[in-house]
């Protein structure tokens, strides 16, 4: 039997969890940049469509997804804000501005869909078409804004190393959305959507590439911090990746190109998430360690989690099965 | 603006916008659910079209508050660093569970309730619409369970590390299941379901007002009759309830929260007898603020605030004002929207009556005067929710944690007054766009009513789904 007494002497199975804890969080960081990645690069493409019925498909597509796919972020800020209260409040604070052009962002893009869909003329869905490209750009883009700076420990909202990090976060974005949008409703697209893919993936690269060099500079330990085998594979693994996501594209497999695109955002993210540890927030230098809540309720959100998060994968799954195959246009409502 | 009233400011507007999703989605819940059901089992086209109308009007809802709740989430992070570093060991988990145990039920399924109706069986279909529900209801257990919290804090520890005063969790048990999260949680869901019914009751009555009363024909009238009917029954039920508990509810904060309770109350020396005034009136203009404050004229009921507090004692003492250490909440505020918030409560049960007694006469259709009287109660329900809100949380000023720590030691220490002023002037203008843009649509919704003839399933033959499950990979060709 658990007892408080017993939960709150020692750590879960004797787990490193201020480790796990850290894994976590950026595991459902990297979730909602994959999933709502995804939802953001359709949000792009929907920009360079011509017709009614091409917008219609990438609404369509997206529609049933991006709701349980913007509610990682959520999971992720709320593990933040439970597993290390004290960086969730600086980084929050001393990123004030930034955080709430995310959040604009964010309402714009959750908006615009479902008032493109209420009126049929011209005028407004064009005004929600703006919107909605708008949102779904600038919410990655600022995201990858506040990522470089949480990185580098910068204190300012903007920098050269904030402004690299959120274009290849974008550019990431584009190529899952491509990715998805092929899987989904490639009938009702343009075959240029798969070059949109290839386009961004190639852009992905050397804006990681800049992103790379910019860190050597940016980093105390400067180049060497980049050297770690880690790192280096994962870099070196994203360049085969960008030729494989090419590859099937081309050939047609669009989930296997999907798949890829979310492998290259796991590694982005591990790479950061390397860089990183054991610091939290690099400004300040507080560890993991610094920030962790006691035993007690780091054992209790580890067993709520350990519950729970298989159950959102159930979740997700039967979702993603019961809109499995391509979404046509007629089944936005 | 000084970044602590700016931060205050904001929080208010933010939270009482989103509430109002909250209300509506939390609300229809139940009434999806049956209608779902009712839809499978029946086969009746009423009742389809009963869930797909209601189901758009919840969709709209869900987005809008995924969207506005966000920004609270962030606004901890933002604005209160000092109150999140210092509380964040038990305010940050309930959360965290939150996101995971309902907010992932509630999205996901949504999807398929919105979208994949002609996707699924209907057992899975059902089986959304449930998910939904309990989705909506579990994610305010969390968030009621970190406001109770805050109210009545127990199973806590206070420290000081490098200066700071941290809350450590001691009884998980104790601080999480307080007796105050059972009043509140039973008060607010009961308010979202029946701020719901007041809504459709409104909206039907002025379809059947319409068509009754002024002879227009309306082809979905049958829709409209079945709405009012279904929402009368919710409101009968919850009416009554609300206040019922309410009751319950504010002995409970006299007893845990006295402060509180005076400001309700505007009592400021300690008295027994306390009469409860319906309403105050300050001699001067100065005091408009301040009701009760000095030399005033009111009428009251002898005794009745010392009976509410003690639960039917008249002569009961109550604690003034005076007698805190701390400063006073803006009495004015609490004590008004207190009065408000329960004068309304008592109009919905007398609402409800007159359109119960009516439908038992066989006249709910022919009584115009019940029919413009559910009209301009409509959005009534949720103005009461807000009062209630207010109450609950302007009530407890000078604190954000009762006792422990007050709301301007909670805001972040490096926030500046331009910083907080800009986001607070931006989302004053954010959120009145997004309030006027969701009552033009929600409005829209109406206006083109509930859909029929062939669009309905119920009226189709049935027909093999296209492109549903097994095509997985039919793009691998």
């Amino acid at each position: 039997m658990i007892s408080v007494e017993g939960l709150s002497a020692e750590p879960l199975f004797g787990l490193p969890l201020p480790e796990v804890w850290f894994a976590l969080m950026f595991a459902l960081l990297a979730t909602f940049l994959f999933l709502d990645g995804f939802d953001f690069g359709a949000g792009a493409i929907f920009g360079l469509m011509d017709t009614d019925r091409q917008r219609e498909a990438v609404l369509a597509a997206v529609g049933p997804f991006w709701d349980g796919n913007e509610v990682w972020l959520v999971v992720f800020g709320g593990a933040l804000f439970a597993a290390f209260p004290a960086a969730y409040a600086g980084l929050f604070s001393r990123h004030y501005l930034l955080m709430f052009a995310i959040l604009g962002a964010l309402i714009i893009r959750g908006l615009a869909p479902e008032m493109y869909e209420q009126r049929h003329d011209d005028l407004w869905q064009r005004a929600w078409s703006v919107a909605f490209v708008a949102g779904s750009v600038l919410a990655p883009f600022f995201l990858g804004i506040f990522a470089g700076n949480w990185l580098v420990g910068n204190e300012g909202s903007l920098s050269l190393i904030g402004l690299v990090v959120g274009v290849t976060l974008t550019l990431l974005t584009v190529v899952s959305g491509a990715a998805f949008l092929r899987l989904k409703a490639q009938h009702d697209l343009p075959p240029e959507v798969s070059t949109y893919g290839q386009i961004a993936v190639v852009g992905y690269l050397l804006a990681v590439v800049a992103t790379l060099a910019v860190l050597a500079t940016r980093l105390p330990e400067g180049i060497t911090a980049l050297l770690d085998p880690l790192i280096v594979g994962l870099v070196v693994a994203s360049i085969a990746l960008a030729a494989g996501y090419i590859v099937a594209l081309r050939r047609n497999q669009n989930l296997i190109a999907l798949g890829i695109a979310g492998v290259m955002t796991y590694g982005l993210v591990t790479v950061v998430a390397r860089i990183m540890y054991p610091a939290i927030d690099p400004a300040t230098g507080a560890t993991i360690r610094d920030t962790i809540v006691s035993t007690l309720p780091l054992n209790l959100m580890t067993i709520g989690a350990g519950l729970l998060l298989p159950l959102v994968v159930v979740y997700f799954v039967v979702l993603y099965t019961a809109f499995s195959g391509p979404i046509s246009p007629e089944e936005a409502y | 603006m000084d970044p602590v009233i700016a931060s205050r400011a904001q929080f208010a507007l933010t939270t009482m916008v989103h509430i109002i999703f909250p209300v509506m989605s939390m609300g229809l819940a139940p009434f999806l659910i049956y209608f779902t059901w009712k839809d499978i089992r029946t086969d009746k086209p009423v009742y389809e079209q009963l869930r797909r109308f209601w189901t758009k009007i919840f969709a709209i809802s869900f987005v809008v508050g995924t969207v506005t709740g966000i920004v609270l989430e962030f606004e901890f992070g933002t604005n209160f660093a000092a109150f999140s570093t210092a509380a964040g060991e038990l305010f940050g988990g309930p959360l965290a569970v939150e996101g995971m145990m309902a907010f992932m039920l509630e999205a996901t399924f949504l999807g398929i309730f919105v979208f994949g109706r002609d996707r699924v069986g209907d057992k899975l279909y059902f089986i959304s619409s449930v998910a939904v529900g309990l989705g909506t209801w579990l994610s305010a257990v969390w968030i009621l369970i970190a406001n109770s919290w805050m109210q009545t804090p127990r199973g806590y520890e206070l420290a000081t590390e490098n200066g700071q005063t941290i809350v450590h969790l001691v009884d998980p048990i104790a601080a999480y299941f307080t007796p105050r999260f059972t009043y509140m949680y039973v008060h607010m869901q009961n308010a979202a379901i029946e701020s719901v019914a007041l809504f459709m009751a409104g909206v039907a009555a002025y379809y059947v007002f319409r068509h009754h009363i002024w002879g227009f024909e309306h082809e979905n009238i049958n829709f409209w009759e079945t709405t009012l009917k279904i929402a009368l029954i919710a409101l009968l039920i919850t009416a009554p309830l609300q206040a019922f508990h309410g009751d319950m509810y504010g002995r409970h904060v006299a007893e845990t929260q006295p402060q509180k309770f005076a400001a309700m109350e505007a009592v400021w020396e300690t008295d027994s007898y306390v009469p409860e005034y319906i309403v105050a009136f300050p001699t001067s203009l100065d005091s408009i603020t301040d009701p009760r404050a000095k030399e005033l004229f009111g009428i009251g009921i002898p005794g009745g605030a010392s009976w509410l507090a003690s639960g039917g004692d008249p002569t009961a003492e109550i604690t003034g004002l005076n007698e805190f250490d701390t400063e006073s909440p803006p009495v004015a505020i609490v004590f008004w929207a207190f009065r408000a918030m329960v004068g309304m409560g008592f109009w919905f049960i007398l609402l409800s009556f007159w359109g119960g007694y009516r439908w038992y006469k066989g006249e709910l259709f022919e009584d115009a005067l019940l029919h413009k009287a559910l009209m301009g109660s409509s959005l009534l329900g949720i103005v009461a929710v807000e009062l209630g809100w207010v109450v609950t949380e302007v009530g407890r000023q000078p604190w954000v944690i009762q006792g422990i720590m007050k709301t301007s030691d909670g805001v972040s220490p490096g926030l500046t007054g331009a910083e907080a002023t800009l986001t607070f002037v931006g989302f004053v203008g954010l959120y009145a766009a997004l309030l006027g843009l969701y009552a033009y649509v929600i409005a829209r919704i109406i206006r083109n009513g509930p859909p029929g003839g062939d669009d309905l399933r119920t009226n189709r033959e049935p027909t093999p789904t296209p492109g549903s499950p097994a095509a997985g990979v039919a793009d691998d060709d």
